[in-house]
């Protein structure tokens, strides 16, 4: 895999495009500076005199601050959406523990739940390594979920890279993410705080 | 795994807690907080009173959604499967026993059972 997984919530689709349009910029940026690098190297014309280069200077302040802009505002834009309210349909809390995550479904019966990764010595062919688990999460799709999240034990980190969700988990404090499926799938995320030794696991 | 039955919403138009514009941010830990004391104070009011505590739901129902379970009370022994059957401890829905665990740190009291001990900090 090359880059960002699939987006498969909407605010992951946008973050990608503002990948991509960062990145471009980034590359067409490095590309003249490396060219003008080898342009530097290669000629044998010199001066050595005080030169007076007012208009260059000129255009190369205004124009990194137009780039800077041009980047800034969709990633504003971005944020902005990421903070919109939304009356989420579902609530479910996930405890990190080490090192394993606890599942509460506990708007209509209580459901509670843990859910350990599989050891690879027991992994199914087909089965990826370090991102199975046991008790998999179930979400409705289509639907605003909210997601508290916090910890029992230590610092831990709810991501899954595929909804563009990444949540610090803190014990004594509740953190509150919002996810929206647009596709069915199964989607898979690891510990994204280190928690000790099977962090990540 | 859960009957249907118990998948369905109940009667009425509960679903989960709706946005409190009290608390906008991601830290929802005083959203939960403040719910259970609310329950609470609505509770032991209305009881001074003589009244129901049927209004006293909504506040049980938000801080019981929102809040971890292991914050509020010491998790219930017994656990209903489908059919009907109960089991001890939660439920078994891996396909294989949990490694064991590393010893756990000194429990923290939960809130049910300082407010029955009297030890609660929050003012009720």
């Amino acid at each position: 895999q090359l880059g960002l997984q699939d987006a498969t919530s909407p605010i992951m689709e946008e973050l990608l495009h503002f990948h991509d349009h960062t990145l471009m910029i980034v590359f067409l940026i490095s590309s003249l500076v490396l060219y003008i690098i080898s342009l530097m190297l290669t000629t044998k014309l010199t001066h050595t005199s005080t030169m007076d280069a007012q208009e260059v200077e000129t255009v190369w302040t205004i124009l990194p601050a137009i780039i800077l802009i041009l980047i800034a505002l969709p990633s504003l834009r971005i944020l902005y959406m990421m903070d919109e309210i939304n009356n989420p349909s579902l609530t479910v809390k996930t405890m990190g523990h080490q090192w394993y995550w606890s599942y509460e479904y506990t708007d209509y019966e209580d459901l509670n739940f843990d859910s350990y990764m599989i050891p690879t010595q027991e992994l199914k062919p087909g089965e990826l390594r370090l991102l199975e688990v046991d008790n998999r999460v179930i979400l409705p799709m289509e639907m605003t979920v909210r997601m508290l999240i916090s910890s029992e034990d230590v610092l831990h980190s709810w991501a899954v890279p595929s909804l563009g969700l990444k949540t610090d988990a803190i014990p004594g404090r509740l953190n509150q993410t919002t996810l929206m499926a647009m596709r069915p799938g199964l989607y898979y995320g690891q510990c994204s705080e280190i928690c000790g030794s099977n962090h990540s696991f | 795994m859960l009957d249907v039955d118990s998948q369905k919403p109940p009667k009425g138009k509960w679903s989960t807690p709706p946005f409190d514009p009290r608390f906008p941010n991601q830290n929802q830990t005083r959203n939960c907080y403040q719910n259970f004391l609310d329950y609470h104070r609505c509770v032991k009011r209305m009881s001074r009173r003589g009244k129901s505590a049927q209004p006293c739901e909504y506040y049980f129902r938000v801080f019981h959604s929102l809040c971890p379970r292991s914050w509020v009370s010491r998790p219930r022994g017994r656990r209903r499967l489908a059919g009907g059957a109960r089991v001890e401890g939660p439920v078994q829905l891996s396909r294989r026993p949990p490694p064991p665990r590393p010893p756990a740190p000194p429990q923290v009291q939960r809130w049910t059972e300082q407010i029955q001990e009297g030890t609660f900090a929050g003012k009720i």
